[in-house]
């Protein structure tokens, strides 16, 4: 079986678009000892959730969603970071949307005002289910902090 | 002192542009979390600066900005949107928006958009 490279699913310069945006949302807010890790290809039919997850539609020129998925001590540590007193779940899930609306915004720099974007669609806990595009297989994009990890996923076709 | 308006649906966002440091010349006199609302809240506080989002939900920045203008002619609008893309900064200044600020922001090039922009 001829093994599927990042490559073949998503341009090597769609996966760097989105690695400079996450690095650079994390340095702009202060947080910069978050490391960008090596992206991977996601097994097909798996989602990976953590705590608090942003989700983007997308349309246009690329179809698909892009999600930002992070565990509660990260995200509350990232609110904190941004200068905020209060932790509460409701600001998480505001700030989780956020994070991945500006994510996935940053994105048109180079993909162009055709990479349209959703306002974001919040969820604390598992999803039911997430609709990724089925015709290509997503790409993770880990951010490790101290003993946790955020994620970004792209799915687009 | 300048009266400031913060339109955003985060409202994480909305309370960091409201406790940005060395905005002491500015007071915030109301915030909305979509177009819509900015529009009502816009008619009844007369703001001079308003800082708005593109992207949000009932009514999106672009077609806000416009309808601001015209309710507020003498405001100075700053977009401040995740928007990366020359298009759309172009399309929002051509709409009546002042500035573009790009999220993420720092305190600093908040307050020094801001400073621009009202001593323009």
């Amino acid at each position: 079986m001829k093994s599927e490279t990042l490559s073949q699913n998503l341009d090597q310069e769609a996966i760097e678009v989105f690695i400079d945006s996450l690095a650079h949302f994390y340095r702009q807010i202060g947080v910069d000892e978050a490391q960008i890790g090596v992206p991977y290809l996601l097994d097909s039919n798996k989602t990976i959730i953590s705590d608090f997850t942003g989700i983007i539609g997308v349309s246009g020129k690329r179809k698909g969603c892009v999600y930002y998925t992070c565990p509660k001590a990260m995200l509350s540590y990232i609110l904190l970071a941004m200068g905020e007193k209060e932790v509460s779940s409701s600001y998480l899930c505001d700030l989780v949307g956020e994070i991945a609306n500006t994510i996935a915004g940053n994105a048109r720099k180079a993909f162009g005002s055709d990479f349209m974007i959703s306002v974001p669609v919040v969820v604390q806990g598992k999803p039911e289910r997430i609709q990724l595009p089925e015709s290509t297989r997503s790409v993770v994009i880990p951010a490790k902090w101290k003993f946790y990890e955020s994620i970004i996923v792209v799915a687009l076709e | 002192m300048k009266r400031m308006m913060i339109v955003d649906d985060s409202t994480v966002i909305r309370r960091r542009i409201e406790r940005t440091h060395g905005l002491d010349n500015y007071v915030v006199v109301g915030s909305a979390s979509d177009g819509l609302q900015a529009v009502e809240v816009a008619r009844q506080r007369t703001p001079d600066l308003i800082t708005i989002d593109l992207t949000m939900p009932n009514m999106d920045g672009i077609d806000a900005i416009p309808i601001l203008a015209e309710v507020c002619p003498g405001a100075r609008i700053l977009v401040v949107s995740a928007l990366a893309d020359k298009a759309t900064a172009i399309r929002a200044l051509s709409r009546g928006a002042h500035g573009f600020l790009c999220k993420p922001f720092t305190d600093d090039e908040l307050r020094d958009a801001l400073h621009e922009l009202v001593s323009d």
